[in-house]
């Protein structure tokens, strides 16, 4: 069994749950940038994508490093997969489940209408 | 606080969507095609939870699953993977509401489980599922599933994922 001892799970999954810092992510795994440059990417003010970078900073996921006048941001120690991971562990085990309780269902449905025991609604 | 991945779409399949939706809490939600009484019944049934409670992709099979399900009744389900390791949960119904809710604990980890509470919300003979899991802390729920070494076919669909993800977001 895979052990999370790590104190950052739920700032994790808070900093995932928007879609321009997935996409802030994803941009970073293709090369450093600058608040700057993804701030003109993703079409925000330098306001905006300093929060968005904070959120991520603070989840481990991303750090920064200011030369000079430029602060560059690059993917963080924490590994994104951890967390999706994780959720996707269980959903794969409750979707599995599910899909197996359909056919359990679809039987038991199809008899009740072929034995006529349907109860008046 | 509020992550979450669905399936993907399938002419087939309903989408099962699963949310962690506190530290504590995990939230599993999917619709079945037919009424709450019928889905019910293959929740309540020994016999029929057998056949889904431990899907064979899950690699683990169910060698044997007791289930009193009333208020105060308990429940054993003993899972093996291979020919040595077996697997046992087991826990209480605290509720019983025929047709709409079932609350039971997971005892199987000492004191103080985890209380799954499901509830089936019929619409237009439909069923929307609810499942809610509340751990006693949030290292219970980050360390849940308890599948051990069975869970082979998932990790290794989850393999897929991270490589697909690893090509997008790179380093680890």
């Amino acid at each position: 069994m895979v052990q999370y001892s790590n104190g950052r799970l739920d700032a994790s999954f808070a900093a995932l749950s928007d879609a321009t810092r997935r996409g802030v992510l994803e941009r970073l795994g293709r090369a450093d940038a600058s608040i700057t440059d993804l701030a003109k990417k993703f079409h925000m003010t330098l306001t905006g994508m300093k929060k968005h970078v904070g959120v991520l900073e603070q989840a481990g996921l991303v750090t920064t490093e200011k030369v000079g006048r430029v602060r560059t941001c690059k993917l963080g120690p924490r590994q994104l997969e951890e967390e999706t991971a994780w959720i996707e562990r269980h959903r794969q085990l409750w979707a599995s489940r599910f899909d197996e309780l359909d056919k359990v269902v679809e039987e038991l449905y199809r008899k009740e209408k072929i034995d006529g025991r349907k109860k008046r609604e | 606080m509020d992550a979450r991945r669905e399936s993907e779409p399938s002419p087939v399949k309903n989408p099962t969507t699963v949310e962690r939706k506190s530290e504590r809490e995990l939230v599993v939600t999917r619709t079945f095609n037919g009424p709450a009484r019928i889905v019910f019944e293959a929740w309540t049934k020994p016999e029929l939870l057998k056949r889904w409670w431990a899907p064979r992709s899950v690699g683990m099979s169910l060698l044997s699953c007791e289930a009193d399900v009333r208020v105060g009744g308990t429940y054993r389900f003993v899972f093996g993977h291979g020919a040595s390791e077996t697997m046992a949960f087991y826990g209480r119904y605290l509720e019983v509401i025929p047709n709409s809710r079932l609350v039971w604990t997971n005892e199987e980890g000492g004191d103080g489980g985890a209380v799954t509470t499901v509830t089936f919300d019929e619409k237009g003979g439909k069923t929307l599922l609810f499942l809610h899991e509340l751990h006693p802390s949030k290292e219970a729920l980050d360390g849940a599933i308890g599948f051990g070494e069975g869970l082979r076919e998932m990790f290794e669909q989850l393999d897929e994922l991270l490589v697909t993800l690893g090509a997008s977001v790179g380093r680890s």
